[in-house]
């Protein structure tokens, strides 16, 4: 028995993004260009913009689509900062969450390193949630001096769901800019881009079923942008670069798709979720629960668990080999699970941040799913408690 | 079985797990972070460094699962400070030997173990052989100008249980070409030589970075004047000729070695390669690969990774801890904190750390 609990690293295609790809794959044409096939080409772009926007709440010319949500994150963050300090050079201070994702982090770090920027990461409660109050606190500091805010509308490692209309509220008090990375969000709660309030918000097409590679950045033509990619003036002259036409298609199908199954994904979920996370802490009784446990309050599909005693990679590794695929948090591509930034802002001590999985359900989950790794993780844990302790992490 | 393929990233330990793979085991790929990741910004330790993705490249092709396990503060801890600390101390430390001891077939492997894996393989160059009984024996690799014997002989038999060097029978040329036609991409990525913790090779440097300067004399060991100075006696090794600095050369005009070190005092004893004859050595626990001969015996003593084997008496000490070891014939270059691994033919017996040297021996050794 297998079980894929990794959704909220990638999902798979949906059938239907699969085929819009394949099919616009077999035409071409460069949407730039001014001939038939270009206008063509142009003319499924814009359809998919539409499309896009419509499952968004947003309008078509609000849609700057992008290679996905970490260059959309990018775009926000370093387009913001610069336009914002181009027009007032006292707007420095860059005001995100501290449990933003590493492509909103990274980049407000390297503006504070590079460019002049002074980085102040707002404090979450122990459920991972930022206060609004917090928020407006650090703004009334002095107004004039801040760049943006940047806070994620649902979080990637622990699923818990920011208050974003409160947020919003108070940063347009201040006429301050809020960009919103709803990467984890679209297709699991409603994300309705033109009601809540923000400035600018991320959205990755794979995450909810459309392919890698695609995503976007819905703001305002008003927004000023400084673009990150220069060149040919694609996308309103804010990122340059040849559409990719067919991952495109794909992105429209699937949020179109994901959006409309939305209510009923969730309802799904939410039921599926209480059950793995009731059978895990039957099973394994030391477990603890991370994030939000009012599923009003988070993601439906995400459950977040530390297992006390255990190294989360010689867990991860064990139900691996059982055929169970899960998660220490954000990948890494050197295949070190590092200490969620996550679950520390959260007051997690080191070991018990060490010894934290990830378990993110999706749209095609099932009980099975859950009956899988009830099956295996009792004995997982056994023998990586057993095993102790090799990093020395928190030590 | 299921068996931990420890994956550097080179070639050696590539076809180490492809053979394994081959012979049948249920093989899973495992990169050891040894010497911590470049950080991007601040406390990540991410993002990887071309060995991890050779590894994992490895892996793929072999198809194998794959995972780096993150043992840099433990190597730090066991085998980095170690180092520095011996270095510091005037002692002569092996890094390779101690990781083995330390992280390899002991952190590691007892981890393996509890995880649910049978064996730790990896691309050394030493055999294994396993009698009707069960107890496994240590023996030089085939390939003589490889073998790697000595860097493990300081693993007792519980340890040798459980560790596979699949290499042993081969010699380096073979390996390559198999990666090769595995289509492995590292078949053709240079040998390592160096301490992996010190990339560059300039251990002095190193020491240095760690140590900070510590500035003495460097004095003749017969007529105790003063020849030169030196920035850190703790970079010199007894038997060291090259980098000394002395400005007068010997009045003898031969070259003159490092013959003592004492980083404490700050100086570095230089002398004619004659006063660098050593007879003994005592010794310290020894580490056997099989039973303890709890007597004297006479034996084959190795006391550097690549030098010869010379013939060697041991016995335990009078004070019931350590061994004493006496050479046949004078040994030149023999430095406290080196091990030495003691052999019968091919076949190792264990090893000891060397904690003195005499030239004479003393009554106190005297069986």
């Amino acid at each position: 028995m297998s079980a894929y609990l990794d959704h909220a690293a990638t999902t798979p295609v949906l059938p239907q993004a699969a085929q819009a790809v394949a099919d616009e794959l077999g035409r071409f044409g460069n949407p730039s260009s001014l001939h038939a096939s270009g206008r063509a080409a142009r003319r499924r772009v814009e359809e998919s913009r539409e499309l896009i926007a419509a499952s968004l709440g947003a309008r078509p010319s609000e849609v700057v689509l992008t290679a996905g949500g970490t260059e959309a994150d990018n775009l926000a963050v370093k387009g913001l900062y610069w336009a914002r300090r181009a027009g007032d050079r006292r707007r420095r201070r860059v005001l995100v969450s501290a449990v933003e994702h590493h492509a909103v982090l990274d980049p407000a770090a390297w503006l504070a390193e590079a460019q002049g920027a002074e980085m102040e990461t707002l404090p979450v409660d122990p459920w991972g949630r930022v206060d609004a109050e917090a928020v407006e606190e650090a703004i009334r500091r002095d107004p004039a001096s801040v760049a943006f805010v940047s806070v994620m509308w649902a979080n990637n490692e622990v699923g818990t769901l920011q208050p974003i209309g409160d947020i919003a509220a108070r940063t347009r008090r201040y006429g301050v800019p809020l960009h919103v990375d709803a990467a984890q969000a679209v297709g699991q709660v409603p994300v309705d881009v033109g009601s809540c309030g923000a400035d600018a918000v991320t959205v990755s097409a794979h995450k909810f079923g459309g392919p890698t590679g695609v995503g976007a950045l819905v703001a305002s033509p008003d927004l000023d942008l400084v673009p990150v990619l220069h060149g040919g003036g694609q996308e309103r002259e804010v990122r340059s670069g040849t559409l990719h036409v067919a991952a495109i298609a794909g992105f429209a199908v699937a949020v179109d798709v994901a959006v409309a199954e939305q209510p009923e994904r969730r309802r799904r979920m939410t039921a599926l979720r209480g059950d793995l996370v009731a059978r895990v802490l039957a099973a394994v009784p030391q477990a603890r629960l991370n994030g939000d446990p009012d599923p009003d309050g988070r993601l439906p599909g995400n459950a977040h668990l530390s297992f006390p005693g255990c190294e989360a990679d010689a867990l991860l590794m064990l139900l691996d080999a059982a055929g169970v695929e899960c998660s220490t948090g954000s990948a890494c591509s050197a295949g070190i699970p590092e200490l969620s930034h996550v679950l520390l802002a959260m007051g997690l001590d080191e070991e018990m941040a060490a010894s934290s999985l990830r378990f993110s359900l999706g749209y095609p989950s099932t009980a099975a799913d859950v009956d899988a790794l009830v099956g295996v993780l009792p004995d997982a844990v056994a023998r990586a408690r057993a095993a102790g302790r090799l990093s020395l992490r928190g030590a | 079985m299921r068996v931990l393929a420890a994956l550097s990233g080179g070639v050696d330990s590539a076809v180490a797990a492809a053979r394994m793979v081959d012979a049948g085991h249920d093989v899973v790929g495992v990169h050891l972070a040894l010497a911590g990741m470049p950080t991007r910004s601040g406390s990540r330790g991410c993002c990887s460094r071309e060995d991890a993705r050779d590894a994992a490249r490895v892996a793929d092709v072999l198809g194998i699962p794959f995972y780096v396990w993150d043992v840099s503060q433990r190597f730090r801890a066991e085998v980095v400070d170690d180092f520095v600390a011996e270095y510091a101390a005037g002692r002569t430390p092996n890094p390779c030997l101690r990781c083995n001891e330390t992280i390899k077939f002991a952190a590691v492997l007892d981890r393996a173990l509890a995880l649910g894996f049978g064996a730790v393989a990896t691309g050394h160059y030493a055999r294994l052989e396993t009698s009707p009984e069960g107890t496994v024996t240590l023996l030089r690799a085939a390939d003589g100008e490889k073998d790697q014997s000595y860097v493990l002989s300081v693993l007792p038999q519980h340890r040798l249980r459980h560790a596979a060097f699949p290499l042993g029978a081969s010699v380096k040329s073979e390996v390559r070409e198999e990666a090769s036609h595995r289509g492995l991409a590292v078949a053709a990525k240079p040998d390592s030589h160096d301490i992996c913790f010190v990339p560059d090779g300039d251990t002095s440097g190193f020491l240095a970075r760690h140590l900070g300067p510590a500035p003495g004399p460097v004095v003749d060991g017969a007529s105790g004047e003063v020849v030169g100075s030196h920035d850190g006696a703790y970079a010199f090794t007894v038997g060291q000729r090259k980098g000394l600095r002395i400005g007068r050369p010997a009045p003898d005009g031969r070259p003159r070695y490092v013959l003592d070190v004492s980083p404490l005092e700050r100086t570095v004893t230089v002398g004619p390669r004659a006063a660098l004859a050593v007879d003994g050595a005592h010794l310290g626990t020894p580490v056997w690969c099989g039973v303890d001969p709890g007597r004297a015996f006479a034996a084959l003593g190795q006391y550097r990774a690549h030098g010869d084997a010379v013939p060697v008496d041991v016995r335990p000490g009078s004070d019931g801890a350590g061994w004493v070891a006496v050479f046949a014939a004078p040994q030149h270059g023999v430095a406290p904190g080196q091990t030495l691994a003691l052999y019968d033919d091919d076949r190792v017996l264990g090893s000891a750390r060397i904690t003195a040297t005499w030239r004479h021996e003393p009554a106190s050794v005297r069986a």
